[in-house]
């Protein structure tokens, strides 16, 4: 079964706090960072948070997720703590990797969180391969693999399908197009006008799903997920969606026209559309969406809170965790 | 007449240089045309040369280092980023089994004019897979040339004496160092590959190092000088070519040699040097040759442990007073 179904009141409940969590979480990121207490590069998935837990949400206890250097959504979703992520990104000890792996590098492997990665399309064969043992060791589980529009550009995306495919490996490649990998656009760089499209090369559907609709994206997920499962092989899912701030710290749009962003921001922002659609049909009420914006806020601010409290690592340290002990 | 102007600067008009200077220059990369690089190092460029001569790629390594090497072989003398050198990786077939092979298994026949352009090096936070000091992993292949500039003349200088090389050049930048200013005169500058720089004389101890360790070693030296010890700084420029006699005229003269290099423990190019003067003049040696690096761990992001990793300036006092002990 699904963690959570966002047609039913509960999982709406959930999704939409979750949504709102790591749409806290990413705001203030932005807001360490312009007082000069977050150091480093991010990349945040503001805008893209039906993605990232309409997918998570659709997975069972014990699936896996491969992430990306916008991997912090994701890590949210799939059941991490707000407040050893701050931890990580603030370079605190108590971060979920100590502070040795900062934004791109948030690993939360109790949750099934096999790790952002730095490198565009760095993750997708290890999905495979994550997948392969699952198979190897008799687990039911799949692996949900995000990558981006531009990583479909790489040669590790091809490699990835083709090995999955030809192996009937449980793998669910979810790529997240916001329409942009840094200031190139997709129609630009992606040469048959899709990456869905190109699951027809290794004899898979390929579907395109609406990125901003939370239940869309959940149910394009489950259903892949269910037929992984199954044994039925990997499936490519494009999900549409759309980044409102820039690629990172140093981006200031320059590519594209302030227009377009306010234009999804909103006609089309995720979480105003599934309020809206929450309440139209009756599934939750005013309060409870209130309720939901205010317990994400204040997970946030406790988060913050305790990680600009934590302590730094020491440098005795720097040297551990390079090899495993014995 | 000379001007002040940032390392990040100095790339896109030592780039525009040579694209004035020779209509078959083009570049290549991701990002690099309309938003000027991820590190603005190649503002302005699409606006002077244009689409064609100035090209945004997807986000494609492999292909975009094919392609510049195809070009190469047929009449083009590209310039190919690489916007992290940690993503040399995704297309080593390239740059350590194709491009440097070619002209030797070819007998001649072929010549690749390329340069590949890269941001090195840590310091910013970046994280174990953004800031790697990659360049001894290039020095290790033969066919390849081998180019870190410590400051703006230079970045100029040696990227105009890369591109009008016949041959392929690894060209690292180092990313700390992108804000940073130095004089440069006015007029085209062409330096010449494989010729350090002795930036600082001394006669106890001679400190070689190399694009960001320049200048922590030119303010060790500095600090030593208060301590009673005179120490000798050597840029290197280029590690290959490496230009050996630099270095072993002024460790016969100082006795005495540090190698400061950004690089894990294990082969770095400190150890080929060392190996280098062991060999040349062990003779005139009065002190342990010894190496700064980074411990053979990778690069870790909090502030508190990337600090520590780095080779700091104490440490290369440190490890300076020790050998003229
Ligand atoms: C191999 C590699 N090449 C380039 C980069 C630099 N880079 C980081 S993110 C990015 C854009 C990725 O675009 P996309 O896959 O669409 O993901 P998005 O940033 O839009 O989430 C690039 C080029 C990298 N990290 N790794
Ligand atoms: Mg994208």
């Amino acid at each position: 079964m699904p963690r959570h179904d966002p047609t039913e009141p509960s999982g709406a409940l959930e999704a939409l706090t979750t949504m709102w969590t790591i749409r806290r979480f990413e705001e203030a990121l932005e807001d360490l960072y312009s007082r000069g207490m977050l150091h480093g590069t991010n990349h945040l998935s503001i805008g893209q948070e039906a993605v990232a837990v309409g997918a998570c949400g659709a997975l069972e206890d014990g699936d896996f997720i491969t992430s990306t250097h916008r991997g912090h959504g994701h890590s949210i979703a799939h059941g991490a703590d707000p407040e050893p992520m701050f931890a990580e990104l603030l370079g605190r000890e108590t971060g979920y990797c100590g502070g040795r792996g900062g934004s791109m590098h948030i690993a939360d492997v109790g949750s099934g969180n096999l790790g952002a990665n730095g490198i565009v399309a760095g993750s997708m064969t290890l999905a495979v391969g994550a997948a392969l043992s699952q198979r190897l060791l008799g687990s039911s589980a799949v692996v949900l693999c995000f990558f981006g529009d531009g990583a479909a550009n790489e040669g590790s995306f091809h490699e990835a399908l083709n090995l999955a495919a030809v192996w009937e490996l449980p793998v669910v490649f979810l790529c997240e197009n916001n329409q942009y990998g840094m200031s190139m656009a997709s129609d630009l760089s992606t040469a048959g006008g899709s990456v869905a499209g190109r699951g027809a090369a290794y004899g898979l559907e390929g579907v395109r799903l609406d990125g901003n609709d939370v239940i869309a994206v959940a149910e394009g997920v489950a259903t892949a997920a269910a037929a992984a499962r199954e044994g039925r092989g990997p499936a490519l899912l494009e999900a549409i969606t759309y980044r409102y701030r820039g690629h990172s710290k140093s981006d200031r749009n320059l590519y594209r026209t302030q227009d377009e962003i306010e234009e999804w921001r909103t006609e089309r922002d995720p979480i105003a559309r599934f309020e809206a659609r929450l309440l139209e049909e009756g599934r939750l009420d005013r309060e409870a969406i209130d309720g939901a914006r205010q317990t994400a806020r204040e997970r946030i601010r406790d988060a913050v809170k305790a990680a600009v409290q934590a302590p730094e690592p020491t440098v005795d340290v720097l040297e551990e965790a390079v090899y495993a002990r014995r | 007449m000379a001007e002040l102007i940032t390392y990040r600067d100095a790339v896109a008009r030592g780039l525009a240089q040579e694209m004035r200077h020779d209509e078959t220059v083009h570049f290549i990369g991701e990002d690099v045309a309309a938003a000027g690089g991820v590190f603005k190092a190649t503002k302005g460029l699409l606006e002077e040369f244009g689409p064609e001569r100035v090209r945004d790629t997807p986000i494609s390594e492999e292909a975009i280092l094919g392609a510049a090497m195809g070009a190469a072989m047929t009449g083009i003398r590209p310039v190919a980023e690489i916007m992290f050198s940690d993503f040399l990786a995704t297309c080593w077939d390239l740059v350590a089994v194709e491009i440097p092979k070619t002209r030797y298994m070819t007998d001649g026949q072929i010549s690749l004019p390329l340069v590949i352009r890269t941001a090195n090096g840590g310091g910013l936070r970046f994280g174990a897979q953004h800031s790697q000091a990659v360049e001894n992993w290039a020095m290790s292949i033969p066919g390849l040339k081998v180019v870190a500039p410590s400051n703006p003349k230079d970045v100029i200088g040696l990227l105009a004496a890369a591109i009008r090389d016949p041959d392929p050049v690894l060209f690292f930048e180092q990313k700390s160092l992108y804000p940073t200013k130095g004089e440069v005169p006015d007029g085209e500058i062409v330096d010449e590959l494989g010729v350090a720089t002795t930036v600082r004389q001394g006669s106890d101890v001679t400190i070689v190092a190399l694009a960001s360790m320049v200048r922590r070693a030119v303010e060790a030296a500095d600090e030593l000088d208060s301590l009673g010890i005179s120490a000798e700084v050597i840029d290197l420029r280029s590690l290959v070519p490496l230009d050996t006699n630099t270095i072993i005229e002024s460790v016969k003269r100082t006795t005495r040699m540090i190698t400061v290099e950004e690089n894990p423990r294990l082969c770095g190019w400190g150890a080929e040097i060392v190996s280098i003067v062991a060999e040349e003049c062990i003779w005139h040696i009065d002190g342990p040759l010894t190496r700064v690096t980074t411990p053979h761990i990778p690069l870790p992001s909090a502030d508190a442990l990337e600090d520590e990793f780095l080779p700091s300036v104490e440490r290369i006092v440190a490890a300076a007073q020790k050998v003229v002990q």
